[in-house]
């Protein structure tokens, strides 16, 4: 967990407990993930099976990198609602120009999402409009973008290079894009931890107008944020059209939500200030758990819950997460 | 506005001072009326290019498909008046519009009486929408729990919930009476025309005429101020999601209602940001303690107009959206600059 004041632990006992609510809500989340992971263990056949962790890990690796970028937009104090339109535009851009070769499609779905964060971050620092309002309209923007592109249907990839290996290949036992995670949220770890411009993001989130007369760059830390968020975007855009051998024009849509609701039951207040790139892996995992645990449930014959039931246990799941997160943190936000 | 609001975007100076204060007069002139400069010009766009324009028929085409976005969007108003969000008003629209052909296709309980039946299509949905948004509020009041998130948990679980009444199947009804509200025309307009109308009128009124109205800007310009003065901060704000609910569940059972079916998975998608999109464009901050709610209607008509001017110009639907994108920015900063001066 990071917070801007750095509180060192006094002794070895310090080290492991909770320093106050908010990492105990976030210690919460780890147990959950842990909770849940048991279960399925313990019930279901084949659930920690290698074939059953892989996929779920690959299904759920575009999710976990727009929900990278989203915590640090959140940590900020802002709100990227474009990064699911930024995908879907990214995939389509992928997959057009993956006709030049695997590179040229990776290079291409990775500048659409940071074209997408770009633009917010112009928007939001220069012309000084509220991120939910500037990602809004740039979500507009990208899914008309990615529909003008794409012509209103899905765009194959090219077939006849590597590019489709993203999505299928395994390096030393893992999916690419399963490696594609890990280093992008050890980065996060490290920027977030151990940078000076971890410190800047939190102290943005704490108070823009303080971090400013700090003699912060605020500005540029801000277009940095975005821009990374858009990558992440632009990163799960290029997984996307790998692995479903197709770019998305319509895909994505939901997915800022999702991303939202990860970084939020990983423990990150809206309000920005502080934030845990781990605690934001449980959440999406977890998020992505719950679907896996249903599946899995329907398997088993009991019971028969269809796929409408998927979003209502997910949002009663988000539900009693922020519930105990607003119980918890209460004591502590109400006497600043 | 005093001078030290505008020492530091100007060098001081008279001459200087008075030529930034042509600027600035202008700046605040675009940020009040540009919406409707736009508008008035994309009408007269629209009469000398586009054919066919000036028609009854167009024009009722085109309130009737920007009078549900409307209904929805005085709701959203109103919460934003107080400084929240709801993002669950297309899932609510689901749920009211889902149920309303349960109730009087008898799939739930048989119903004795044809006209109880229709009577109760129309008023169980709403107390059901109620219902969604007094949880909105419940949470947000009772918990401390940010609008956006709090209301971001029925947004995923609401469209859920519809399915489940549906079993996500297509339901297909034709029921005259209770499609009256859309379809139906009163002296030649539409009725969900007239119920935009009313909402319009009453959200109007509402805000400008009553204690409440007072007490809804109070609350969204500084809660805390508000409690001290003896406002019941949180009894405000529940009753202004129950308002966004109803708002929204009447919009559910319209679309419902001109569809001649309801498909949960689609009815009310992407409503939130369009009701949002409305809001700002209409020139009410983000931010919360301002209500202006003819400019939200404003801001949807403008939204819908660039629609129906792209369209009937042949540029495609795709196209219209990175419009519309740039709409919104555009008016926003517009306003906000002007908002500075």
């Amino acid at each position: 967990m990071a917070h801007i004041l750095p509180s060192a632990p006094s002794s070895l006992l310090g080290r492991f407990m909770p320093r106050s609510n908010l990492a105990l809500a976030r210690l919460g989340v780890v147990l959950a993930l842990l909770a849940l992971i048991l279960f399925g263990a313990l019930r279901y056949d084949g659930f920690v099976g290698l074939f059953n962790i892989l996929s779920f890990l690959k299904f759920n690796s575009m999710f976990a990198l727009v929900a990278l970028g989203m915590a640090f937009v959140i940590m900020t104090g802002g709100i990227d609602l474009s990064v699911g339109a930024a995908a879907a535009l990214a995939s389509v851009a992928a997959a057009i120009c993956s006709t030049y070769g695997s590179a040229a499609g990776i290079l291409g779905g990775l500048s659409a999402g940071l074209a997408v964060g770009l633009i917010n971050g112009v928007v939001i620092t220069g012309l000084r409009i509220q991120p939910f309002i500037a990602t809004l309209a740039t979500m507009l923007a990208a899914n008309g973008s990615a529909l003008l592109l794409a012509g209103n249907q899905s765009v194959s990839i090219a077939t006849d290079n590597n590019f489709m290996a993203i999505g299928l290949n395994n390096f030393l036992g893992l999916p690419i894009p399963v490696w594609i995670v890990v280093f992008a949220y050890f980065g996060g770890w490290l920027t977030l931890e151990r940078l000076p411009v971890g410190r800047r993001i939190l102290a943005i989130g704490d108070g823009e107008a303080t971090a400013k007369l700090m003699g912060l760059h605020v500005e540029r830390t801000l277009l940095g944020v975005y821009l990374f968020s858009g990558l992440m975007a632009g990163t799960a855009g290029v997984i996307l059209a790998s692995s479903s051998f197709a770019g998305q024009p319509t895909e994505g849509i939901g997915w800022e939500l999702i991303a939202i609701a990860s970084v939020v039951v990983g423990g990150t207040l809206l309000t920005g200030g502080v934030g845990s790139v781990g605690a934001t892996l449980a959440g999406a995992l977890l998020l992505g758990l719950v679907f896996t645990v249903i599946n899995f449930e329907n398997g088993k014959g009991w019971i028969s819950l269809s796929s409408s039931w998927q979003p209502v246990i997910r949002g009663l799941f988000l539900l009693a997460v922020v519930v105990l997160q607003a119980k918890l943190a209460g004591t502590r936000r109400n006497s600043p | 506005m005093s001078a030290l609001d505008t020492a530091p975007s100007s060098t001081n100076g008279g001459p200087v001072e008075r030529r930034l204060n042509a600027r600035q007069a202008t700046l605040r002139f675009l940020g009040r009326y540009g919406t409707l400069l736009v508008f008035a010009s994309l009408l007269l766009f629209n009469v000398v290019f586009t054919p066919n324009f000036v028609a009854w028929n167009t024009l009722t085409l085109n309130l009737t498909q920007v009078a549900t976005v409307v209904i929805v969007a005085m709701g959203m108003t109103l919460v934003i008046a107080t400084g929240g969000i709801d993002l669950s008003v297309g899932s609510v629209m689901a749920i009211a519009g889902a149920l309303a052909p349960l109730i009087f296709l008898d799939r739930i309980v048989p119903i004795p009486s044809h006209t109880l039946g229709v009577a109760l299509a129309l008023t169980l949905p709403l107390l059901a929408a109620a219902l969604c948004g007094w949880f909105n509020g419940f949470l947000i009041t009772r918990y401390r729990i940010q609008p956006i998130v709090a209301t971001l948990v029925l947004f995923i679980a609401g469209r859920g919930i519809a399915q489940t009444f549906t079993n996500s199947e297509l339901q297909t009804f034709n029921e005259p009476s209770f499609q009256f509200i859309g379809k139906g025309f009163v002296w030649g307009v539409p009725v969900q025309v007239i119920l935009m109308a009313l909402v319009v009128l009453a959200t109007h009124y509402l805000v400008r005429r009553t204690a409440l109205g007072r007490q809804i800007l109070a609350v969204g310009g500084n809660e805390k101020a508000a409690r001290l003065s003896g406002i019941d901060a949180a009894g405000v704000k529940r009753l202004i999601y129950v308002i966004s609910g109803v708002l929204a569940g009447i919009a559910g059972m319209v679309v419902v209602a001109i569809n001649n079916a309801s498909d949960a998975a689609r009815v009310g998608t992407l409503m939130e940001l369009d009701a949002i999109a409305a809001v700002a464009v209409g020139g009410t901050l983000l931010s919360g303690g301002r209500a202006n709610v003819l400019g939200t209607v404003l801001g949807a008509f403008v939204l819908q107009l660039v629609r129906t001017t792209l369209l009937a110009n042949g540029v495609p639907d795709a196209a219209a959206l990175v419009v519309k994108a740039a709409l919104i920015i555009a008016a926003v900063w517009l306003q906000s600059r002007a908002e500075r001066i």
